[in-house]
């Protein structure tokens, strides 16, 4: 019936692993309780974590009320350190949304079908961290209310975006990937809001799910077109995985400045990228996997497979921190040498270099161990560690740079004030919030997807024999 | 081939299982019938004959509509409404433009996939016959429906109930014509 054909596939993720993508085959209307459990009852700590995050969210709105009102001379960064915390941040959630495509889409296309129970988790993430990301750069326009300037339009003044320069196609790469996320989330959302709709215990409930599950009924054509879409969606999604940190990452590769003057800058962002989305995916979906009792779709298969991504990253990246050192001292340019060899390390930022470096190449290499990759615990706090470790590497990359670079002159320490503190604590406060609206409103995980790996599992004629 | 809106009514088979269904299809397309649907809360390989989708080429062409809309927007913005002279650089610039290119083929091709579903499965669509019967809700949770054409050419309504019923469903609803 699917217009692609699929290979078998296979429910182990490799030889060797024996942990089962899902365990005891719970029924059909068994995972649609326990997915959808949430959205019919609110639990207590859902209320506290929701306040918690309410008033980081009211943290970041006053903070960006000061700085649209007073301006970003409220922040830290002045010339030559023009940009800083706002770029760092942006940078930063920018990559952390990387992981959901690669989950969502990438794993698709792969028939990674461990994918199916997390997706929906991985794919709600990069759209939250998206919504923050686009946050910064907005505000540090300095003046926000003219942000359409950006986008070319026929404007009375004439002025067009200059689409020589790296930013427009920053606004390009990054509203793309917002509006793919959001359309293949949805695209996804479809069934499972259906689901929702006709398990609703009230008739407003069944009428909000109704609406958006705009009349799915599951019927064999709506299941072929479905699938026909999902996965040209997912194909299209793909190379954005690819393209836009490389993109964000020619913000910097084409300014000559020592530090970000390099070719090595897409892949080595892309893999930062992905490195800590898969990280903040770990750090959602452990205390969610308990606070559900998800265990039975959620297994140590899945632990196990995002583990050993997070090595493999974790690996290129510390290959890419080695070769743009050396790089710098083959170039046998002095400026270049400076930043790498004596700026960085030893320089006023040289405590977070080594800090950033030392967390971002050691916590991975606890995954080197079979038991450690299924340890929720160790599991949560390496992946913590990895998203520090990865908001400093940005840190370093942006403000070693600008504060020393070819006029000595013009050296410039950079301090952050308290705004640019507020600003990025609010924005966790706003994605915790987001998270949690989804939680309370949204199926978690894909059912159908789920579903259809139980059918598939219970196939196998040792489990239960197919009837004559 | 559009989905089926039942306007001359059918029969409908409720199942328990994927299997159940996907062997009451064989059983059926065995028979001769051709005006037969599924509904379940999983896609199903269930054998029934459709039609390739064309959506892939609407999204092909949507896409590279989009890839050369993007680059002509380039294009007259910097090289024909206002050329910046800025270090000699070229006011045509190909590599520079082709990222924007690139994002505006992968944007208008995923928004061509996106409201192409939809138009292809007429959806949104509040309402279809087959809400009327009692505990299709389940039809998206863990029931697996079979509905046959009351008007097949096939074969007279009796022998698709006495049919039917030979597969020991869950229920058998007749769904009356409009």
């Amino acid at each position: 019936m699917s217009a692609v054909a699929r290979p078998a596939p296979s429910l182990a993720l490799a030889e060797g692993d024996d942990w089962p993508v899902m365990r005891g085959a719970p029924n059909d209307a068994a995972i649609t309780d326990m997915v959808l459990a949430p959205l019919w009852h609110t639990r207590r700590i859902w209320w506290i974590l929701f306040a918690i995050s309410a008033l980081g969210t009211l943290l970041l709105l006053a903070t960006v009320a000061y700085t649209v009102t007073v301006g970003i001379g409220t922040w830290g960064n002045n010339i030559p350190v023009a940009w800083a915390f706002a770029i760092t941040s942006f940078v930063w959630w920018i990559g952390i949304g990387h992981a959901g495509t690669f989950i969502s889409a990438f794993l698709l296309l792969l028939n990674q079908r461990w994918r199916g129970s997390i997706n929906r988790v991985a794919e709600a993430m990069t759209i939250f961290a998206l919504v923050n990301a686009a946050l910064f750069p907005l505000l540090h326009l300095g003046r926000p209310w003219f942000f359409y300037w950006l986008i070319p339009y026929p404007a009375t003044m004439n002025v067009w975006p200059n689409f020589k320069s790296a930013l427009p196609w920053d606004v390009a790469a990054v509203t793309t990937y917002f509006t793919v996320s959001l359309l293949f989330w949805y695209l996804g959302l479809v069934p499972d809001l259906a689901s929702a709709r006709d398990s609703a215990p009230s008739r407003l409930r069944r009428r909000v799910y109704g609406l958006f599950a705009m009349g799915w009924r599951g019927s064999g054509f709506q299941w072929q077109r479905f699938n026909v879409a999902y996965v040209l969606l997912a194909a299209l999604a793909t190379p954005l995985v690819i393209s836009v940190h490389s993109v964000v990452s020619l913000d910097f590769s084409i300014a000559q400045l020592p530090g970000w003057h390099s070719t090595i800058f897409p892949p080595y962002f892309v893999v930062g990228a992905i490195y800590s989305g898969l990280a903040m995916v770990l750090v959602l979906l452990l205390p969610l996997r308990r606070a559900f009792r998800l265990y039975d779709i959620v297994t140590e298969a899945h632990l196990n497979a995002i583990a050993k991504l997070m090595l493999a990253m974790g690996l290129m990246l510390a290959y890419s921190y080695v070769i743009e050192t050396f790089m710098s001292w083959y170039s046998a340019n002095a400026a270049e040498r400076y930043t790498y060899l004596a700026s960085r390390p030893f320089g006023p930022y040289a405590v977070v270099y080594w800090i950033m470096t030392g967390l971002n190449v050691l916590s991975p290499q606890l995954f080197w161990s079979r038991r450690l990759r299924t340890n929720g615990t160790a599991l949560f706090l390496a992946s913590i560690v990895i998203l520090a470790g990865m908001w400093m590497e940005r840190f370093v990359i942006i403000v070693t740079s600008l504060n020393r670079d070819f006029l000595t002159s013009s050296w410039h320490i950079y301090i952050p004030t308290w705004v640019d503190w507020g600003i990025l604590a609010g924005s966790f406060g706003l994605f915790g919030m987001l998270f949690l609206l989804f939680l309370k409103f949204v199926p978690s995980v894909a059912m159908s997807e789920v579903k259809e790996l139980r059918i598939e599992m219970r196939k196998t004629p040792e489990q239960e024999p197919l009837r004559a | 081939m559009r989905d089926r809106t039942w306007g001359a009514g059918a029969y409908m088979a409720e199942f328990a299982s994927a299997r159940e269904l996907t062997e009451a299809v064989r059983a059926f397309s065995e028979r001769g019938y051709t005006r037969l649907e599924t509904y379940s809360p999983v896609p199903l390989a269930s054998g029934i004959p459709r039609k390739r989708s064309r959506l892939p080429v609407a999204v092909f062409i949507v896409g590279l509509l989009g890839g050369l809309v993007s680059y002509w927007i380039q294009w007259y913005a910097n090289a024909y409404a206002y050329p910046l002279d800025i270090g000699g650089r070229p006011a045509h610039a190909i590599p520079a433009f082709l990222i924007p290119t690139f994002e505006g083929t992968v944007l208008a091709a995923s928004l061509a996939a996106f409201i192409g579903f939809f138009v292809i499965a007429r959806l949104p669509q509040p309402w279809h016959p087959v809400f009327e019967i009692d505990g299709f809700e389940r039809a998206t949770i863990d029931r697996y429906w079979l509905a046959v054409d009351a008007a097949d050419p096939h074969c007279a309504p009796d022998r698709i109930v006495r049919e039917l019923s030979a597969l020991a469903p869950l229920r058998l609803v007749h769904l009356e014509p409009e």
